[in-house]
């Protein structure tokens, strides 16, 4: 018995230690974006992504950095919806990412981006920052180095 | 006449201006090209005389979302050449950035595939930046004119990256379709999440 609840407090605790990845759509992502006293950074990327994987680690410090701050980053995957269980939640779970992560369940890709930002052409990586206090809601559809991105960070706060 | 040239000049600079910002839109005359095929031959546009259009599709190796449509483009090959609208597919990517798109690769893709169509390689990056191609795959229907080929579709294959939606709606074929019947596509502009272009770091 004690073994067993070893194991179970083992397997919790190997669990918790990176983000669970969850499927979002588009009304619960902008519920998700919508208090007035918190900064959003929603990044967009994909396990396929090269540019992506090497800046998910800036997003990850830039989150792990502020914890204290109402900062939150978000980790959102345009991998296909097929790819959930086979690719997005084993690569968060190698990184061991702890920003909130999800993957995005859309009908199609032009809704999606669209809502997103008008200007984005649908290239990944993406990168939307809000704050709603300050009426900012701003994409980039480039890359982020870590300073760039905290500079965004600072700028927007 | 000197002072003409110079007033020439300065117009024709003016209009590389604005295209290199944001590429081409609907109703815009597409630029012709010089590249080298996977065959080693030079392609243009103007080699396909007897062409009434173009599907020009701006794809590569690497690219999942690229390589999810490629049997999607070969199709759109065999269903329209024929008719008169060939696939030309142009790799824009910086093969130092991403060796997989290399010349040798694509002529290696090419030749595995069986490629009905000219896969080039855009060295220079001049032609993607004109067109004003953003990521993999990226299509720009083109028709000819007396005036030159006008772009009159530009965006995704389909709505259905994923191949999983039998009621998909197929882009490219309808806009190619009402070319070919005489009309103008209803739907002209698309988006769709693709591999970004990989450019040359700059000198």
């Amino acid at each position: 018995m004690k073994r067993v609840s070893l194991f179970l407090l083992f397997s919790l605790i190997t669990c918790y230690s990176y983000s669970q990845v969850k499927p979002l759509d588009m009304q619960h992502l902008q519920k998700r974006l919508s208090r007035s006293d918190t900064v959003y950074i929603v990044n967009f990327w994909a396990t396929w992504c090269a540019p992506c994987i090497a800046e998910l680690p800036s997003f990850e410090k830039l989150q792990k950095t502020y914890k204290n701050q109402p900062l939150k980053v978000l980790m959102v995957s345009m991998d296909f919806q097929s790819k959930l269980k086979t690719d997005v939640i084993p690569f968060i779970r190698k990184h061991k990412y702890t920003t909130e992560a999800y993957l995005a369940i859309r009908k199609n890709d032009q809704e999606w981006i669209d809502q997103i930002d008008k200007n984005w052409s649908g290239a990944i990586p993406g990168t939307l920052i809000v704050n709603n206090k300050k009426g900012i809601r701003k994409f980039y559809e480039r890359e982020f180095t870590y300073d760039e991105l905290n500079k965004l960070y600072q700028t927007t706060k | 006449m000197k002072k003409l040239i110079v007033l020439l000049l300065i117009a024709a600079s003016g209009l590389s201006f604005r295209t290199a910002g944001g590429g081409y839109k609907v109703g815009d005359v597409a630029t012709d090209f010089k590249m080298k095929n996977v065959d080693g031959k030079t392609i243009s546009l103007a080699n396909y005389k007897n062409a009434k259009g173009y599907i020009v599709i701006f794809t590569c190796n690497h690219c999942p979302y690229a390589q999810a449509y490629e049997s999607r483009i070969m199709a759109l090959d065999k269903m329209y050449a024929a008719k008169g609208y060939p696939v030309i597919a142009i790799s824009p990517n910086d093969p130092v950035a991403i060796p997989e798109d290399s010349y040798a690769n694509m002529q290696k893709r090419a030749a595995e595939r069986n490629y009905t169509f000219p896969y080039l390689l855009d060295e220079t990056q001049d032609i993607t930046r004109a067109y004003g191609a953003t990521a993999t795959p990226h299509v720009y229907v083109l028709q000819k004119t007396a005036s030159g080929n006008v772009v009159r579709y530009i965006g995704a294959i389909d709505d259905d990256t994923e191949g999983k939606n039998p009621n998909k709606n197929n882009y490219v074929q309808k806009a190619v379709n009402a070319l070919l019947n005489g009309t103008k596509p209803e739907i002209t502009t698309t988006k769709a999440i693709g591999c970004s272009i990989k450019w040359k770091k700059e000198a």
